[in-house]
């Protein structure tokens, strides 16, 4: 990549020159009918992964599991770049991977403090594994690269049909146990006094944010899944509070990055990742500025407080002094 | 009354290995009624909680819930649990809340808005005009209030306090205990509240509930409060002290009751 730089530089004779052709690398739509043609395949994953990113980060903000996504992101780079080194499929390796984060996270780490120092020590060791085997692998460096920062070109009619798969199955799953996991993760206490069975939801819910997680790593790359897992249900939930909405600007947010994002990448020679990423969190800026001035004025129309002071109240406070020792 | 009680234990023990927590425990909550549990902490109060609800099987003797014996996700019990700091960030309005305790425990993403119901438990409280408001930004009381409509979801035959009023200031605790004291009146629905601090419920409680290390005691308030009941619960010295109209606890000093006991 330096190298490349460098050898455009040198290339090009004047200052003005070498901006020209940044630019021209980051946005160059000559051609771009052809383009859009070759990344068909690329335009219907960014949507689908949009769809279930969008939807599964709602329950990853409710948990509090941003960290976690981070983390099993990583070890499903290192599924990825295994399958690379051992010639089966990415797509297999990158599945095993996370899924198998996931459920360690899931099963070591049920208190939160417990949880996060699990990540901190599995997350390093996933990319440490990683670049292990991408250094090993002898094939093109582009491949590489694509599994940390995010390829468009890569997804052929094969992959294309596993990812719709997965996602169908992460979605149908997520439907299921829509209600009772909202019910566990906004307030565990009472779903589990309702017989909600809080820590089989759990476990459920690792294992599709395991699957979620591996496909987003085939488009995003694994440095930045978190641009569609976390930042469009975080900018939902600047503005809406509704069960409904939240959900429903989740995905818009997140399918609009995606494809956004692949639609801009098309036009330059860098990867898509950046792209999906400026996207993901222009709309987070605007999404937090609107909802400042939202909470700045109040929710919703609230009458004044009533200052009432009953008899009962009064004397409570008072035999309450009594009680000061 | 020809109806099954709403709470029903007899001969009722739990057991942890060798400890014992509590043991023949006999006792009938009727429809409507105000049974008053206290305790130190390690007493069992918890543990008869999750008995009730069917989250923790007994070792000894029958528990039942109008006449069956307690399961887990009984629609006929309520709960309501402590007060807590909810994030302001949690996208959840007050209405949301109150819906999960009409069904959310099914499966399903549940498509039906159950507004009108919703509406009208909000209402019962005194909700309405925060029924839109993310519960973070609800102050402990209206939460509490919130709370109340949630456990109401299910029309239960028993409500379940679970130290409501923890970290709750002394006009939202009145307020709270005042609303639960009112429900009942108007549903029915008999009460069995757990708590640290008896004199904010005194002026509703028909019976008390005392658990302690050395047995339990069970009867109006002004039978199982006194010096020597209490000195013979705990098997050291305690005096009950009563000042306009309330009751001051005062023993070892690790049984010391007082307002300022807000922690587990």
């Amino acid at each position: 990549m330096i190298a490349q730089l460098a050898a455009s530089t040198v290339a090009t004779s004047t200052l003005t020159a070498s901006g020209d052709d940044w630019w021209s690398r980051m946005f160059n739509f000559d051609d771009y009918g052809e383009l859009l043609s070759l990344v068909h395949n690329s335009i219907i994953a960014g949507a689908v992964l949009g769809l279930v990113g969008g939807l599964i980060g709602v329950f990853v903000m409710q948990r509090d599991l941003a960290f976690a996504v981070h983390g099993i992101s990583e070890l499903s780079f290192a599924g990825a770049a295994a399958a690379l080194l051992f010639g089966i499929d990415v797509v297999l390796g990158s599945v095993l991977g996370s899924v198998l984060a996931a459920l360690l996270i899931g099963v070591l780490g049920t208190r939160a403090r417990d949880r996060n120092s699990i990540i901190g020590v599995l997350m390093p060791f996933g990319l440490g594994l990683g670049v292990l085997f991408l250094s090993l692998y002898p094939g093109r460096a582009a491949n590489k690269f694509g599994l940390l920062t995010g390829q468009i070109v890569a997804v052929d009619d094969a992959r294309l049909g596993v990812l719709v798969a997965i996602s169908a199955v992460v979605i149908a799953g997520l439907l299921v146990i829509w209600r009772p996991l909202t019910f566990a993760s906004v307030d565990p206490d009472v779903a589990a006094a309702r017989g909600v069975p809080t820590r089989a939801l759990s476990f459920v819910f690792m294992l599709l944010l395991g699957l979620a997680v591996a496909m987003a790593v085939q488009v995003v790359g694994a440095l930045l899944v978190l641009s569609l897992l976390i930042t469009p249900a975080a900018a939902a939930t600047q503005i809406s509070a509704s069960r409904l909405m939240v959900p429903v600007l989740s995905v818009v947010f997140a399918v609009t990055s995606a494809v956004g994002g692949i639609l801009l990448a098309l036009g330059g020679n860098v990867p898509i990742s950046p792209y999906v990423t400026t996207i993901s969190f222009v709309i987070y800026v605007v999404c937090r500025l609107v909802g400042r001035r939202r909470s700045k004025r109040g929710w919703t129309r609230r009458p004044a407080p009533r200052s009432r002071t009953s008899p009962d109240v009064t004397s409570g406070r008072s035999a309450s002094d009594v009680d000061v020792r | 009354m020809s109806t099954a009680a709403p709470l029903a234990l007899t001969g009722a023990g739990l057991a942890y290995g060798e400890r014992s927590v509590w043991s023949g425990l006999d006792l009938t909550v009727g429809v409507g009624e105000f049974l008053t549990v206290l305790g130190p902490n390690g007493s069992g109060k918890t543990s008869l909680l999750r008995a009730i609800l069917g989250l923790q099987p007994l070792t000894d003797g029958r528990l039942e819930i109008l006449g069956r014996p307690a399961r887990r996700g009984s629609k006929s019990v309520g709960y309501i649990p402590q007060q807590r700091l909810i994030d302001p960030a949690t996208p959840v309005r007050a209405r949301d809340l109150v819906r999960m305790g009409i069904d959310g425990d099914r499966w399903g993403p549940g498509l039906r808005s159950h507004r009108a119901r919703v509406d009208e438990l909000l209402a019962a409280v005194g909700a309405t005009s925060y029924a839109d408001v993310p519960l973070g930004l609800l102050s402990g009381g209206e939460q509490q209030r919130v709370r109340i409509a949630q456990a109401l979801g299910t029309s239960p035959a028993l409500l379940l306090c679970d130290e409501p009023l923890l970290s709750l200031d002394l006009r939202h605790q009145h307020e709270v205990t005042a609303l639960i004291h009112e429900t009942r009146e108007a549903t029915g629905t008999a009460i069995v509240f757990v708590t640290h601090e008896i004199n904010p419920v005194l002026p509703w409680t028909d019976r008390v509930l005392y658990l302690a290390p050395a047995g339990h005691a069970i009867g109006a308030p002004d039978d199982v409060l006194t010096s020597a009941n209490l000195t013979a619960l705990y098997g050291t010295p305690v005096e009950v002290l009563r000042s306009q109209g309330r009751v001051l606890i005062v023993g070892g000093d690790e049984h010391t009751h007082h307002v300022d006991e807000a922690h587990e």
